[in-house]
């Protein structure tokens, strides 16, 4: 019963975003209050029945109701109960019903936190979320529905990918789609603007929270995904290049321009005709993602099961709302009124500079990832582009980036002088030439590109830590005036801290595990020692155990510090098999310390020596700084986003301080 | 009874991408030059029957066949492009994970040089018509020239915008 | 006007890229072409599988059109087409010759041969997976079309159906019978 009210649930949904997406719109056209007043009526309802439809999705797959299709090909009765939960999104149409109920939560809050939009903007909004809304519920109410039944109903399910079994994956998905379908709201505000012919510094004030909310959540869902990939793959590695990775880098990419580009819109009213497009182009490339991933153009480790038949209805979306945004930026995007004036050098300029590397950055992934499939498309034959390439053409755009970014907060708006900035980092540059000498030096990893990359890492770190410095005052003013300072200022400007901050801390993460990465593969047997990087681990031996779902092997390493002889740490690796779908997974067991990860693997057992097993040790430097510094980004996205002139809707006016610039006349 | 068929070709064709163990020890070569160079250009190759693995990543048994035969022939003397030849012979252009420089690709590797080229170029375009838009007055505004005291007056505006 | 211009390009590169992945809808991006598509036939010498006296060498594909399949009795997929492999052999329509790929234990291959039937005019055995892997094998079965002279004319990848056979490999061979 519960399913059928989730699948009915389903189909009002999908009314009511239609009526979502267009009586307001017409209302806003036409300048009639009571039309527009549907909009947030119609989005409260829109998340009613979108959330009783998830509701009973989950409570099929808690409740193991395997008359459900879904449930059967994704869980089983012995799956613990946060992976039965987890399982309702681990799957091409379970994830899809979590899209559009991200969907409904975004447009909510927009009703929620929105009261202060003025109406026809606020009625525009929810309707283009509504749009959208019924593109996707037409998708998978048409394509993919989770509510299928089968008949009979089967003694038990087929399980879920022991992969997706995993505490850090299970939440992966929910974090992704938190930050694709937060895009959407930018994007909606850009065709709202588009729509109305009206781009200016209040519309880009509103656009920045959404776009940093989307921003962390995008940004959390990305780490996630490196996160597993490092402990669970197996070896270490934590980014491939694969394209559904990409899928999800792109967005972030043109979202972190999207934020720069807002700052200028809403402070210097500039750059907007640039700041709706990134908008338009993040939630485009969101969409993009899902295009990718689900359709089967592109071959993936992730790809979910393919069917060309979702892929085309999917493209129709796509043609559709990027084509309809992109036209409709054609149309009406020459007439947003070009802003402030500003020099190349200057806080517009080093953002500008922002923009213009980061999009050419996403163009470049965009290109490396569809070129198999342009080369495929024109029966060229068959290429693969792989890390190699995208390390080649990636990185040389992201240095100009790094190094603009010390620099850029200490420019001043519409004009400035460079070379006094420059002079004001000049103990930075020293300390970064001092960094990147010493990294050299070192007789083990020493490379070029290392010592570069840790050059930049703290011409960055410490050009920030120094503006931050510079900004307070501190030590050039009394302590009480240094504190009065920091106290003071603009919560925004400490998140721009913590998150550059953070980058050049996560920097030196992907340092250490990239250059200096230490592997060894050898048989050993129970009571042998092997040496890795200064650590001796010592082989105790493996035993069979049994897991809730699962059987595995459980092997004992000891690790002591070579010289010594106390237990530093003790590793217990896995193999495991599970029970249901007889697919075998590694659980390497890791410790993690602030200058590197011990990393331990058991493989097989050997088939000539008796007891012996092959095992993969590794020492994984610096790697926990990769996961510090991307947690301090997203916490001074979060930081940024409690700024008070964000929960405003129209810009506060202090005694005597000037209000956004108005257009010049 | 086709949908069965295809199924099971599905199933016995894609050997399921496992997490990486890859590399066994009897795999490994004595000379550990030669081991460096096999797991070098193991990395290159890409596994044909996985989802975007390189062979050095893959359990799959065919990339532990592409891994041996990699050994043996820098064991025989290969140079390293001659065993990236020997593979490109058997499996095409596909197998390689960093895309050769030729014909089809130019527009791959000459891109993001190009994509640079065109931004920098388009940023320079927007500064420039920046430039003559306000001499000209092209707002519609009047252009006076500013008087020595109202100079002073913007200049000292400006200084006080240091903050954001 | 040209402002006209340059706000209709991201529209303009959408379409293009639009149709791009429309014609990728149609394309399977796993399918690998052969490399040994109109080249002679890697030379080899094959041992026998266990029980028989002989294998095979590609000297014994000359001289008549032919179809090299590359099975193994682990391979579950092999099994789907073997009974219209059968068939072909029954009906002495193509002259088969197997490459039994990779197999782990003695006498398994023999085995399934005599369990199931046995297609082949000669087995050989690639234990070590060289010749199938100088055939650009990517899993099996795969079956190659050989001419008289040896070279390679075309690859099939997976199972040999009849509707299959009727509409694109027996037309390949009856054209090259006739050069």
């Amino acid at each position: 019963m519960t399913v059928e009210i989730g699948h009915y649930a389903l189909v009002l949904a999908l009314f009511v975003s239609i009526l979502q997406g267009t009586v307001p719109l017409i209302g806003a056209a036409r300048g009639q209050h009571r039309w527009m007043a549907v909009a947030a009526p119609a989005s409260w309802a829109q998340l009613f029945t979108v959330s009783v439809a998830f509701a009973a999705l989950t409570v099929a797959y808690v409740g193991s109701d395997f008359s459900v299709l879904n449930v059967v090909k994704n869980s089983h009765t012995t799956k613990p109960l946060l992976y039965k939960i987890s399982g309702v999104w681990g799957n091409h149409e379970g994830s899809m019903l979590l899209w559009v109920l991200i969907l409904a939560i975004f447009g909510s809050a927009v009703s929620l936190f929105g009261r202060n939009l003025p109406e026809g903007l606020k009625a525009r909004v929810l309707s283009v979320q509504g749009l959208i809304a019924v593109g996707f519920l037409l998708f998978i109410l048409f394509t993919s529905n989770p509510f299928e039944r089968v008949f009979p109903p089967p003694p038990d399910g087929q399980s879920l990918n022991p992969l997706l079994q995993d505490p850090g994956l299970a939440f992966h998905p929910p974090f992704l789609y938190l930050g694709y379908v937060g895009f959407s709201m930018a994007f909606s505000f850009a065709i709202a603007a588009l729509l109305e012919g009206r781009v200016d510094p209040a519309w880009a004030r509103w656009v920045r929270p959404w776009t940093l909310a989307a921003w962390s959540f995008l940004t959390v869902g990305i780490v996630l995904g490196s996160w597993w990939a490092y402990y669970e793959l197996g070896w270490g590695g934590w980014w491939f290049w694969d394209p559904v990775e990409n899928a999800s880098f792109m967005p972030w990419l043109a979202g972190t321009a999207l934020l720069h580009s807002a700052i200028v819109a809403e402070k210097r009213d500039a750059l907007k005709a640039w700041t709706v497009f990134l908008a338009i182009v993040a939630f485009s490339l969101s969409l993009l993602g899902t295009f990718l991933v689900r359709s089967g153009v592109l071959t993936s480790v992730h790809a979910f099961a393919t069917d060309p038949q979702r892929g085309v209805f999917i493209l129709i979306l796509l043609i559709i709302a990027i084509g309809g945004s992109f036209a409709l930026f054609a149309w009406r995007g020459p007439a947003i009124k070009a802003g402030g004036m500003f020099k190349p050098v200057s806080r517009e300029g080093s953002l500008l500079l922002n923009n213009l590397l980061m999009t050419t950055a996403t163009a470049v992934v965009l290109l490396g990832t569809l070129y198999p499939l342009f080369i495929d498309a024109l029966d060229l034959g068959k290429v693969s582009v792989g890390a190699p390439f995208f390390n080649a053409a990636f990185i040389p755009i992201m240095i100009p980036l790094v190094l603009a970014m010390a620099v850029g907060p200490y420019l001043s708006w519409k004009r400035a002088d460079l070379f006094p900035a420059l002079l004001k980092l000049k103990f930075v540059f020293i300390a970064s030439l001092a960094a990147g000498a010493m990294t050299f030096s070192m007789k083990e990893g020493a490379s070029v590109l290392a010592s570069f990359g840790i050059f930049m890492a703290v011409w960055l770190g410490a050009g920030t830590v120094w503006e931050f410095a510079n900004r307070i005052k501190l030590f050039r003013a009394s302590l009480g005036e240094s504190l009065k300072r920091m106290v003071r200022m603009p919560r925004s400007m400490w998140g721009m801290s913590f998150t550059h901050f953070g980058l050049a801390v996560a920097i030196v993460g992907m340092i250490g595990a990239e250059a200096w990465k230490v592997e060894s593969i050898q048989m050993m047997k129970p009571g042998e020692t092997v040496t890795v990087a200064g650590w001796d681990y010592t082989f105790e031996g493996a035993r069979d155990v049994a897991g809730p779902n699962y059987a595995a092997l459980r092997a004992s390493f000891t690790v002591r510090r070579t010289g010594e002889d106390e237990i530093f740490v003790t590793l217990r690796p896995e193999k495991r098999v599970y029970t249901v779908s007889q697919r075998p997974t590694t659980e390497a067991a890791i410790h993690t310390t602030w200058l590197g990860d011990l990393y331990a693997v058991i493989g097989d057992p050997s088939e000539e020596i008796k007891g012996a097993f092959v095992t993969r040790l590794y020492f994984n430097p610096l790697v926990v700084w990769m996961w510090v510094g991307a947690s301090i980004m997203v916490f001074g996205g979060l930081v940024s986003l409690t700024d008070r002139r964000h929960r405003v809707g129209a810009p506060k006016r202090k005694s005597g301080a000037v209000p956004a610039a108005a257009p010049a006349e | 009874m086709r949908f069965v068929a295809s199924l099971i070709m599905a199933l016995a064709l894609m050997l399921p991408a496992l997490p990486a163990l890859a590399v066994n020890p009897d795999e490994v070569l004595a000379d550990p030059n030669l081991e460096h160079r096999a797991r070098e250009l193991s990395k290159e190759l890409r596994c044909v029957v996985c989802q975007n693995q390189s062979i050095d990543d893959s359990d799959a048994e065919l990339a532990r066949d592409l891994r041996v035969i990699v050994r043996e022939r820098l064991t025989k003397g290969d140079s390293d492009q001659e065993v990236i030849d020997y593979v490109v012979a058997r499996y095409g252009d596909f197998v390689l994970l960093k895309p050769p420089f030729k014909g089809i690709t130019y527009f791959l590797w000459l891109g993001p040089i190009l994509f640079v080229t065109l931004g920098i170029a388009a940023v320079a375009v927007y500064y420039r018509k920046r430039q003559t838009t306000v001499a000209e007055g092209g707002d519609g505004s009047t252009n006076k020239k500013l008087s020595a005291d109202e100079k002073a007056r913007l200049d000292a505006l400006l200084k006080d915008e240091d903050d954001a | 006007m040209s402002k006209r211009l340059i706000y209709l390009l991201p529209l303009g590169i959408f379409l293009i890229l639009a149709v791009y992945f429309a014609v990728g809808l149609t394309k399977d991006p796993r399918k690998l072409p052969s490399t040994l598509i109109n080249r002679e036939v890697p030379a080899f010498d094959l041992p026998a599988i266990q029980g028989f006296d002989r294998g095979f060498s590609s000297q014994d594909l000359m001289g008549q059109v032919t179809l090299v399949n590359i099975f193994g009795s682990w391979c579950v997929a092999c099994l789907a087409e073997h009974p219209f492999l059968m068939e072909l052999k029954k009906n002495n329509v193509i002259p088969i010759y197997g490459i039994d790929w990779r197999e782990k234990t003695d006498g398994a291959a023999t085995q399934w041969l005599e369990r199931h039937g046995n297609p082949y005019t000669l087995v050989g055995d690639d234990r070590d997976s060289r010749v199938s892997i100088d055939f650009g094998v990517t899993g099996a079965p795969e079956s190659f079309i050989v001419d008289k002279k040896g070279i390679v004319r075309y690859k099939h990848i997976g199972p040999i159906y009849p509707e299959t056979w009727r509409d694109t490999l027996f037309p390949i061979v009856e054209e090259l019978r006739k050069e």
